[in-house]
């Protein structure tokens, strides 16, 4: 440990009450008893889909195309995930099978 | 009430199990690795939890004492953040006291999770949002202090297990998509989030790719509005 314990926990709670704030802000701006403007009804229906996209390239930010398996495993397992849930929408099967066939592929395939 | 609110929530969290239980031993072996006593990662889940922002709070506890520093790193990290709330103004206003909570604990999953569910049919909407949240919140501080005893210790090779998480927000783009008949706000997630990845690079694109979004959502108002 570098820093003291007393600091220790005072870096930890800056964190937390930094972290508390950016997710606070959106339902302090637009409180719950006040009819929420238009455009802010309008970002917040269409949002999810749009950040939900980004969160799973996001999740492949450390894949290379260009060099290793070329983001081949990753490409086969997301389809496959996508591919599985459109036909019988259960979620453990998707999520658990697409798992286990991405750990098989980076493990026995691709390596 | 609340068991069958319990009961309905758990299979929702089940993925979030497999993902947190790996992420968060993750983060508990990197604390652990800095000196940190398992209870400062249990401390540390309990109190911040957040992913992306933990693991930069250990770089930040492995240098010299500067709280204002901390400030700003953590805001930067977790800027994203402020479009999430945008969402879920609405579907909150059910959870009552518990409200605090819930938007305490709005990590990447449990957003995409709260953005994707309806209760089913008699289950108490505020109580079942709530159980998907602190189910979620417990997963990460088991995960964490896991790592943090004995995350050297597991016996098999876990390589590619992080993957849960990209097979869960995967699974939820794939309801999405089929809930709505508009698809340009999915495709500009993805489009955008892509090329902002190959232009700025995997250190610098977030806030990038958060604006790019929010820019061409914004100027698709009229022709998306009609149908969102």
């Amino acid at each position: 440990m570098i820093q003291s314990p007393i600091q220790s926990a005072i870096t930890i709670a800056v964190i937390a009450v930094t972290i508390l704030a950016t997710r606070a802000l959106p339902f302090l701006l637009f409180p719950a008893d006040k009819e929420t403007p238009r455009l802010i009804v309008y970002l917040g229906r269409v949002l999810p889909s749009a950040i939900i996209g980004r969160l799973i390239v996001y999740c492949l930010k450390g894949v290379s195309l260009l060099s290793g398996s070329h983001g081949l495993p990753e490409a086969i397992a997301i389809l496959c995930v996508a591919v599985v849930h459109h036909w019988k929408h259960n979620l453990v099967l998707s999520i658990g099978g697409g798992t286990v066939l991405y750990m098989f592929l980076v493990q026995r395939i691709f390596v | 009430m609340k068991t069958k609110a319990f009961r309905a929530a758990f299979p929702y969290t089940v993925p979030v199990f497999m993902g947190y239980l790996f992420l968060g031993i993750a983060f508990g072996v990197l604390l652990a690795s800095k000196g940190y006593h398992a209870i400062w990662a249990a401390a540390m889940s309990l109190t911040c939890y957040a992913g992306s922002g933990q693991f930069v709070g250990v770089n930040l506890l492995a240098a010299p004492f500067a709280p204002l520093q901390a400030v700003l790193i953590e805001l930067m990290v977790n800027c994203r953040h402020l479009f999430y709330g945008l969402s879920l103004l609405e579907p909150f206003r059910c959870t009552g006291r518990l409200k605090p909570y819930m938007v305490f604990s709005l990590t990447d999953e449990t957003y995409s999770l709260q953005c994707g569910v309806t209760p089913p049919e008699g289950v108490d909407e505020g109580w079942f949002r709530f159980f998907i949240s602190i189910l979620d919140h417990s997963y990460w501080i088991f995960g964490s202090v896991v790592g943090a005893l004995a995350g050297t210790l597991i016996p098999f090779d876990s390589t590619g297990i992080d993957f849960a998480m990209t097979a869960l927000f995967t699974v939820i783009f794939v309801e999405q998509w089929e809930s709505r008949n508009r698809h340009l706000p999915a495709l500009t997630g993805l489009a955008v989030t892509a090329g902002c990845l190959m232009l700025f690079g995997s250190e610098n694109f977030i806030p990038f790719a958060l604006f790019g979004i929010a820019a061409i959502l914004l100027a698709s108002r009229k022709r998306l509005e009609v149908y969102a």
